[in-house]
């Protein structure tokens, strides 16, 4: 015990040296013995691994508060001796010569050239060993999030000597995280032993290495612990179904959320105003390369810059938007065919224009600190964050749009031009004011798509390619010039696509939904969600 | 009142006009088939007039191109129908031919298997697919040139012209048709070559297809065939079936309230379009050597669209006259700025579809007619949207 708080110590303490100071105090504790030192890793340095692994232990047991750090370098291959027999630390092994410090003192000795070293080797067992060493020396560790890795590490590791260490650990873990992990890793092994009260506490736990354990002791020669292990299995078993399948359902709806944002300013061009617009998915393009841009001016902020990109790509993609429709679509008003061509146009000078301009190479997008990462529900099922916000993000576009088209007064003169133009005209509304309104708005909300999009893919001069095919599908399944219905076949179509991925593959499930839209639309020619009355003639 | 005018627009455009302008544009093509044969057989190879090999290939594909132009052209043109899956038969077609070429290389194949094609032995593959079988015989090949893409155009085009989809969405559809295609060619597991699609043809009816005379005898046949498809296109919209579908293009409701079962009409001409552009497809394999995937982007059917408006839709010689300037234009710019490509091509999608609504044939008509009132696009009314 007391050589693991020791070791806890000195690991707290090694960690203070290289990222804050505060453990400084704690180093004049006990003064290092530099001879008894070089003779623990005198030791190391011997052709057989059995004794090598005795070594370990005698380091292990040392006291000595770098073997921490000697442990971790061994481990990684870092731990080196030199050609006139000093034992150093190989600090970064890229290119040919590598800088090494002092093993004994930590002193740094400059670079020296990789044929001067030679490295002391290691297999898998003590690999294993070093590993299960180190991860508890860290639970002594005061950071909560480095408990909770090591204690994590240790699922499936365990041996008869760690249990009673653990066990006094658990009893004073503050932290409950830690101490479910550590009781977890107690029961793995007490029930690879064959023990019920294992096989008990691993009762419902998703994590992989418990239901090894379980199925270990399924074949115990115990009836009644095989009998209870199996039973356990097989409730697991269920859990992870449900949760496969809520996996695939979160991961369906983030498709899902990306079609509907990339289809719903189609929605409203193409819908509302029955221009097709083949430049939408170039427009996505431009606001991705919009928050790419805004991570350039704003170097290191890229969580602002992703921010004042969401106004910023909104503005670029409807400004781009209104040049497309002052410049090309009024002069082809009422021929939807001929518009579909000239904009295609747009499109591929749109595309060239990156190319040329910027490169033909994908540009990367940093994804923000606060949307990386993942949300743990449990051992079996995770949600990225990025996509979780991507989603949200998608239904407030679609909130607002719904809000715009139904509440303001340019949803009203929208709707009216939509349903009768001269008449509206008549009325007063100035019918090509709102045109380029309609159509900036549409194209605005691409920009959105884009921006969003740069979170999740790569920002490159094919993006809107990608998705335009796509986009067109959701709006014609949804029924043209119905929102609801954009947002419905979105995400129904990114559910069926994810459900089919697992046993058609990802290309097999595209062509699948692709004939089955076809098909569907031989079927219902409106859409999911028909138009009716007068507008449906148009 | 709108209507009038423009049917008889078209009635006199395609009635007394375009007979003259089938005899001038076979006239036109036959003489030029006869002048490269001419430059390239009977002038040396030291005089700057000969026309090399390389440039007889070229004008061949060009050729085969201008086909398929002619064929969405019935269907655009004349019948109202976007298709921008046309490239899908033209793969089709192009696939067919290109399963015959593979099995006549026998066991010359790297792998030297004298029945399966190389990539199937590269994939481990003990026996032919079923749908591989019968490719060895040139008949059967050729026949499927015709049928395949054919079959395809029935099939999809009974069920959407049964339900009526029609204009925009009927685009959309035909563009997510030959998308799935690609998807699913350029999937291995396919059978069709996957990625690297079919290639190393050596020989086609026993002719080797690296000598010069055989590439000139593809060139003259595709001229032929390109011929052939132009009077039978003729043919079609000067009877009176053709009749019935430009005016389905100009007012579906009204000619089927008329009696006119309007989607048979269209079936038939959709299945006949399919197959024009599968043996253009055919015709046009063996002169580049390769058929992949690529071919059924919605890019290059988008592309083709452009050639006939580039040339003038509802003219058969404009789409003609498209393909072969685009393609050329297309040789041109890739060879000296291939940047500047896109631009271009971008730029003419543009500038045609807004100055130039009737294409090069509609300036060339337009010019012939000058004494009458110019010829711009009357105001958009329901009826001129619905020809559109």
């Amino acid at each position: 015990m007391r050589r693991f708080l020791s070791l806890g110590l000195l690991g707290l303490l090694l960690l203070g040296i290289t990222l804050n100071a505060q453990a400084q105090d704690a180093e004049t504790n006990n003064s290092p013995d530099d001879a008894a030192a070089l003779e623990l890793l005198e030791a190391l340095d011997v052709e057989s691994y059995a004794a090598k692994g005795e070594a370990i232990t005698a380091i292990l047991q040392s006291d000595d508060e770098r073997a921490r750090d000697w442990l971790q370098a061994l481990l990684d291959g870092r731990l080196q001796r030199t050609d006139d027999g000093r034992f150093v630390l190989v600090l970064e092994n890229r290119g040919r010569d590598w800088p090494v410090a002092d093993v004994l003192t930590g002193e740094e000795l400059g670079e020296m050239s990789r044929r001067e070293l030679d490295r002391i080797g290691i297999n898998n067992a003590l690999r294993n060993q070093l590993r299960s060493a180190i991860a508890v020396v860290d639970l002594y560790s005061p950071s909560v999030e480095r408990r909770r890795t090591s204690a994590e590490r240790l699922l499936g590791e365990v041996d008869g000597e760690l249990v009673p260490v653990l066990n006094d650990l658990i009893e004073q873990e503050e932290d409950d995280q830690v101490r479910y992990r550590l009781t977890q890793a107690v029961a793995i092994y007490r029930a690879e032993e064959g023990e019920m009260a294992g096989v008990e506490a691993l009762d419902g736990s998703l994590h992989p290495r418990s239901r090894v354990a379980l199925s270990r002791a399924a074949n115990s020669d115990d009836p009644v612990v095989a009998n209870a292990a199996a039973a356990s299995l097989a409730g697991i078993e269920q859990q992870l179904k449900i949760n496969r399948g809520l996996e695939t359902l979160y991961f369906g709806l983030s498709l899902g959320s990306v079609l509907v944002l990339a289809a719903i300013g189609l929605a409203i061009t193409f819908g509302v105003m029955g221009v097709i617009n083949m430049a939408h998915g170039e427009l996505m393009m431009l606001g991705a390369y919009t928050t790419w841009a805004m991570q350039q001016l704003l170097p290191g902020q890229p969580g602002l810059a992703l921010v004042l990109s969401i106004p910023a790509g909104f503005l670029v993609a409807a400004l781009a938007g209104v040049a497309i429709e002052r410049g090309v679509i009024q002069f082809l008003k009422g021929r939807p065919l001929e518009t579909l061509l000239a904009t295609f146009g747009v499109s591929l000078i749109l595309q060239q224009l990156v190319r040329t301009v910027i490169s033909p190479q994908n540009r990367t997008v940093i994804t923000p600190e606060w949307m990386s990462g993942s949300l743990v529900v449990n051992d079996a099922l995770s949600l990225t964050l990025n996509r979780m916000y991507v989603l949200g993000f998608a239904l407030v576009v679609f909130a607002g749009l719904m809000l715009i088209m139904r509440r303001t007064r340019l949803g009203l003169e929208v709707r009216a031009v939509t349903q009768n133009r001269a008449m509206a005209r008549s009325m007063g509304i100035r019918a090509t004011r709102v045109d380029i309104m309609t159509f900036a708005l549409g194209s605005g909300v691409a920009g959105l798509a884009g921006v969003a999009l740069s979170q999740l893919t790569n920002v490159g001069p094919n993006l809107g390619q990608n998705y335009i095919i796509d986009s067109f599908m959701v709006v014609v399944f949804g029924g043209v010039g119905n929102l609801w219905g954009t947002l419905v076949a979105g995400l129904s179509l990114g559910v069926i696509n994810q459900v089919l991925e697992p046993w058609a593959g990802a290309v097999l499930a595209k062509i699948i939904v692709l004939v089955f839209i076809i098909l569907f639309i031989q079927k219902r020619p409106r859409g999911l969600f028909p138009q009716k009355g007068r507008a449906a003639e148009g | 009142m709108s209507l009038t005018t423009e049917s008889s627009t078209n009635f006199w455009l395609t009635r007394p006009f375009s007979e003259r302008s089938t005899q001038i544009f076979l006239g036109v093509l036959v003489a030029a088939l006869a002048l490269v044969t001419i430059l390239h057989v009977a002038v040396p190879a030291d005089n700057p007039l000969h026309v090399g090999a390389y440039t007889v290939n070229l004008f061949g594909k060009y050729l085969s191109y201008a086909l398929l132009a002619v064929a969405v052209d019935l269907v655009w043109g004349y019948l109202g129908i976007l298709s921008l899956g046309h490239g899908a038969f033209f793969a089709i077609g192009g696939y067919a031919m290109g399963m015959y070429l593979m099995r006549q290389i026998g066991d010359r194949g790297t792998y030297g298997d004298p029945v399966l094609p190389d990539f199937m032995v590269f994939l481990n593959w003990d026996s032919l697919p079923w749908f591989w079988h019968g490719f060895d015989m040139a008949w059967f090949a050729f026949a499927m040139v015709l049928i395949a893409p054919g079959l395809l155009a029935l099939v999809f085009g009974f069920l959407a012209f049964r339900s009526r989809v029609t204009g925009v969405y009927l685009s959309i559809i035909t563009q997510a048709l030959t998308f799935a295609l690609m998807l699913a060619f350029f999937r291995n597991e396919m059978g069709f070559g996957g990625n690297n699609g079919l290639t190393d043809f050596r020989e086609i009816l026993g002719f080797d297809l690296r000598t010069d005379a055989t590439r000139l005898g593809l060139f003259l046949v595709t001229g032929v065939a390109l011929a052939l498809g132009f009077i039978l296109c003729r043919a079609i919209v000067s009877s009176k079936l053709g009749r019935v579908s430009v005016a389905t293009r100009d007012a579906e409701a009204r000619t089927r309230f008329l009696g006119y079962r309007v989607e048979r009409f269209q079936l038939f001409v959709f299945v006949v379009s399919a197959m024009l552009s599968g043996l253009a497809g055919a015709l046009y394999v063996p002169q580049v050597g390769i058929i992949n995937p690529s071919e059924f982007s919605p890019i290059f059917s988008i592309e083709i669209v452009l050639w006939v408006a580039l040339g003038g839709r509802a003219t058969l010689y404009g789409a003609v006259i498209g393909a072969i300037l685009v393609n050329y234009a297309k040789t041109i710019f890739t060879g000296v700025m291939p940047d500047a490509w896109l631009f271009a091509l971008g730029g003419l999608f543009v500038f045609v579809t807004v100055f130039l609504p009737k294409g090069v044939a509609g300036l060339l008509l337009h010019l012939k007619r000058k004494k009458r009132d110019d010829d711009t696009p009357a105001p958009t009314d329901k009826i001129q949207e619905a020809s559109l």
